[in-house]
């Protein structure tokens, strides 16, 4: 039986020629030549939609390139299928998890490899994974099943997995999306120690120019499917990295803060609620957000974050302990948010906040479609919703096909701009909002903090919970860190850094 | 006299008798169930297969003179219910539970057609181990006569457990049934696999019918199934998809259903009847019991339609 391979030949040298990519009249990927050297790290930058993930789905075999060639190695490559791709030595891990969460690290390394035994002898498996994992440079709990492990666990696992399957050309995605900055520099580190080591070359998808100039060693720039820049990181500024990025568009201004700090408009007072698992508890003694004011709470995810929002929204029961906006308590019924005018943002709106199967104009309707001026209507009106829903999608410029069709036809930028159109539309006095901007590209996370800052600016009391910490420290007046179930941090923001809040992310402080 | 030496244990004993005889069905079934939802389907249909197991096992072990024989065309009829269930729900935008409930349907409407003209004849039972045979009184040899299906079903579980840990068949079901895009980026084709693991689901239902017919109660006729096709997918919830706990779970329904006929052979004469709903009674409790509005599921595979 053959052991698996993990450093047979070493890093591989790949090379794209004219690789060209139709979509009917659509050109997602005009003519990319990129050669990603041996050994080394190599970033590719470019904005939603400007043919990264194409590029990579062509080289990996998932798309058949209209035209262009592949060499791997310096001999040209055919590539029809991600089979042939893994067997030359290529492979990826994507930016959602592919792990299988109920099996353990151990059952998801040996079940990925092709020559998979029939029966598995786990004393002897069990023995070369201790030995693969003694020579590598960081190590994973083996018999945990991956569902218990921490985000940048399942992150160097996956990583892990490949070399384990003996790949030396690695396509990472946007590696560090769900990472801690810890985390991430740490994986960073180590996959840049392997690169050093010549044991394999990395390709990694990035949306986060510190990571370049940090990890990277070269850079290649796609714009609406061409390859628009690239070379030497040492040669490129963050700017110039921007700049070839984004073109002539331009991302708008964070909207300046104005405004007063009024007073208290949500207050949680000894609020308890179980957590997802049901075994363990989170517990938020105090926490008060002022009109105003953007309170932002950071975290890894799974620090209680989730159940938090769900409280607050009404979806989570909650044990003991109260919610008041405005001084009087707060069950969270559709009837209550609209007299105290409050809106919510929740993660995945597609999932949270819309019926993913129902129209745009209905769903942008959710808050209204029942009333009538003060009162409420028995009989809908087709023709306000519709009104009502053409103008904010102008307003708030959702690209959507057409009105009638599912929202969930929309992408995630458009949906997260329609829910947004309906929340922040009339007298909004406190916002909660989770991770508004996960998954989006420059543009829309410009435009889309704008809007906050906006109705911050006209007195609204903003709770924001993101796990992207850049996020919260350009929007947050106050920050807070979740761990564990439990408020463990609370500064103003301009009393705080970066280090300070990671330390009290990861729960060392 | 024997029976005035037992007196109350008779009960006790009566249960035990009635559980191992009752639960053999609930065992296979279950094992049928548990099978294809660790590969990420569920099958509601396996009442149906098991009702035409029932049938066309009692037909050819009629036809052929072989109560095995009679097992194997169960198997093979059952794991035929499970393919085209298993082939349908590949296709685009087909919902197993649909699909499951539409075969339900199917396999018993089958069954009573083309089971008709086996109601009279008498086939030969599956043979039982005596392993009472130590003892002077005839209703402990009666309540220890196991048949070898419950053997076998024993076996089944025990090995379905080790296949899930320790073979690649197992951890492929397991990979599919948690993570559809898991098994493709591994470059498995999903569809297939649960439809094989929904076939072989199957063929343990089909199975399940020939003991009804074949050994307990003994003779084909329509009412011969009394709902433990469907009463598997409660169980196998009970169960938390662990096929060892399948087996102590189809103990305890099979001891819950012999519950009215042990109190009707001790001479309760009146009541008795309400225990017969006992195994009904015991899924609706233990399903509101197991259940909460709040928490995930531990040990559910992840595709699962219903857990989702």
């Amino acid at each position: 039986m053959s052991s698996p391979t993990h450093t047979e030949g070493g890093a591989l040298g790949v090379e794209t020629l004219g690789m060209t990519m139709r979509f009917g009249a659509f050109t997602a990927l005009d003519a990319v030549s990129i050669r990603f050297a041996p050994g080394r790290v190599h970033a590719l930058l470019g904005e939603n939609g400007a043919g990264k993930s194409t590029l990579v789905k062509c080289m990996m075999g998932f798309y058949h390139a209209t035209s262009g060639q592949m060499l791997v190695d310096r001999r040209e490559a055919r590539i029809a299928d991600p089979r042939d791709a893994h067997a030359l030595g290529l492979g990826m891990v994507y930016q959602h998890f592919t792990l299988v969460p109920s099996l353990t690290a151990a059952e998801n390394l040996v079940i990925a490899r092709k020559d998979a035994p029939r029966v598995i002898d786990w004393r002897a498996e069990n023995a070369r994974l201790e030995a693969f994992m003694a020579r590598m440079p960081f190590a994973v709990p083996l018999d945990q099943p991956v569902r218990a492990l921490s985000a940048g666990e399942k992150q160097k696992l996956e990583i892990l997995k490949q070399l384990y399957l003996g790949r030396r050309f690695l396509i990472l995605d946007e590696p560090t999306s769900v990472l801690t900055p810890d985390e991430a520099d740490e994986v960073l580190g180590h996959v840049r120690a392997l690169c050093e080591a010549g044991t394999i070359t990395v390709l990694m998808i990035t949306h986060k120019f510190r990571e370049v100039t940090a990890y990277a060693d070269d850079v290649s720039v796609l714009r609406r499917g061409r390859l628009v820049g690239g070379g030497r990181v040492a040669d490129l500024s963050h700017g110039e990295m921007a700049r070839l990025m984004m073109g002539d568009a331009r991302l708008a201004e964070p909207a300046p803060r104005a405004g007063e700090t009024g007073a208290p408009v949500l207050e949680v007072e000894s609020v308890r609620a179980r957590d997802r698992s049901g075994l363990k508890e989170i517990a938020i003694d105090a926490l008060t957000v002022r009109a105003g004011e953007i309170v932002g709470v950071a975290g890894i995810s799974g620090n209680g974050q989730m159940e938090l929002m769900e409280v607050l929204t009404g979806q989570r029961p909650q044990l003991a302990g109260e919610i008041r906006v405005k001084g009087a308590p707060y069950g969270a019924t559709r009837e209550e948010a609209r007299v105290k005018c409050v809106r919510y943002l929740p993660e995945e709106p597609l999932h949270n906040a819309c019926a993913p199967r129902m129209s745009v104009t209905e769903n942008i309707g959710f808050r209204s479609f029942d009333l009538n001026g003060s009162g409420t209507r028995f009989w809908l009106s087709g023709a306000e919703m519709r009104r009502r829903a053409a103008d904010l999608v102008a307003e708030f410029k959702v690209k959507a096909a057409s009105l009638d069709a599912p929202i969930a036809a929309l992408s995630g930028g458009n949906v997260q701009r329609a829910v947004l159109a309906r929340e922040l539309t009339g007298e909004v006095d406190l916002l909660v909002i989770s991770n508004p901007c996960f998954g989006l590209d420059f543009t829309a996370v410009a435009e889309i903090r704008a809007r906050i800052m906006a109705a911050r600016n006209a007195g609204a009391a903003v709770l924001l919970m993101s796990e992207d910490l850049d996020e919260i420290i350009e929007l947050a007046d106050r920050v807070l860190v979740m761990s564990e179930g439990r408020i463990a941090y609370d500064r103003p923001a301009a009393e705080t850094d970066r280090a300070e809040i990671g330390r009290h992310m990861g729960g060392h402080a | 006299m024997m029976e005035g030496d037992l007196g109350l244990w008779a009960i006790p004993l009566a249960i035990l008798g009635g559980a191992i005889r009752v639960s053999t069905p609930f065992l296979f079934v279950s094992l049928g169930e548990l099978l294809t939802e660790r590969s990420g389907r569920i099958n509601l249909g396996l009442e149906g297969t098991l009702v035409f197991g029932a049938m066309s096992g009692y037909a050819v072990a009629y036809l052929t003179g072989s109560a095995w024989t009679g097992v194997l065309a169960a198997a093979a009829a059952g794991s035929v219910f499970g393919l085209v269930h298993g082939v349908l729900c590949s296709l685009p935008r087909v919902n197993d539970i649909a699909i499951g409930i539409a075969l339900m349907l199917l396999g018993m409407g089958l069954a009573f057609y083309f089971g008709k003209p086996f109601i009279q004849p008498v086939a030969p039972d599956l043979p039982a181990i005596p392993l009472g045979w130590w003892a002077e009184s005839p209703q402990v040899q009666a309540s220890l006569r196991v048949n070898v299906l419950f053997l076998i079903g024993i076996v089944a579980a025990v090995a379905l457990w080790w296949m899930f840990r320790a073979t690649r068949v197992g951890l492929l079901i397991r990979v599919v049934g948690d993570s559809t895009d898991a098994a493709r980026a591994m470059g498995l084709r999903p569809a297939v696999i649960r439809t094989l693991a929904t076939a072989a689901g199957g063929a343990f239902a089909g199975v399940g019918g020939a003991y009804l017919s074949l050994f307990y109660p003994g003779s084909w006729n329509e009412g011969i199934s009394s709902g433990q096709g469907l009463m598997a997918v409660a169980l196998v919830i009970f169960a938390r998809w662990n096929p060892i706990a399948c087996f102590w779970a189809a103990i305890l329904f099979g001891g819950a259903g012999a519950l009215g006929p042990a109190l009707q052979s001790v001479g309760v004469s009146e009541g008795y009847y309400l225990f017969y709903a006992a195994p009904y009674v015991l899924t609706l409790a233990l399903l509101i019991a197991t259940s909460s509005p709040t928490r995930a599921m531990t040990g559910a595979p992840g595709e699962l339609s219903i857990t989702k």
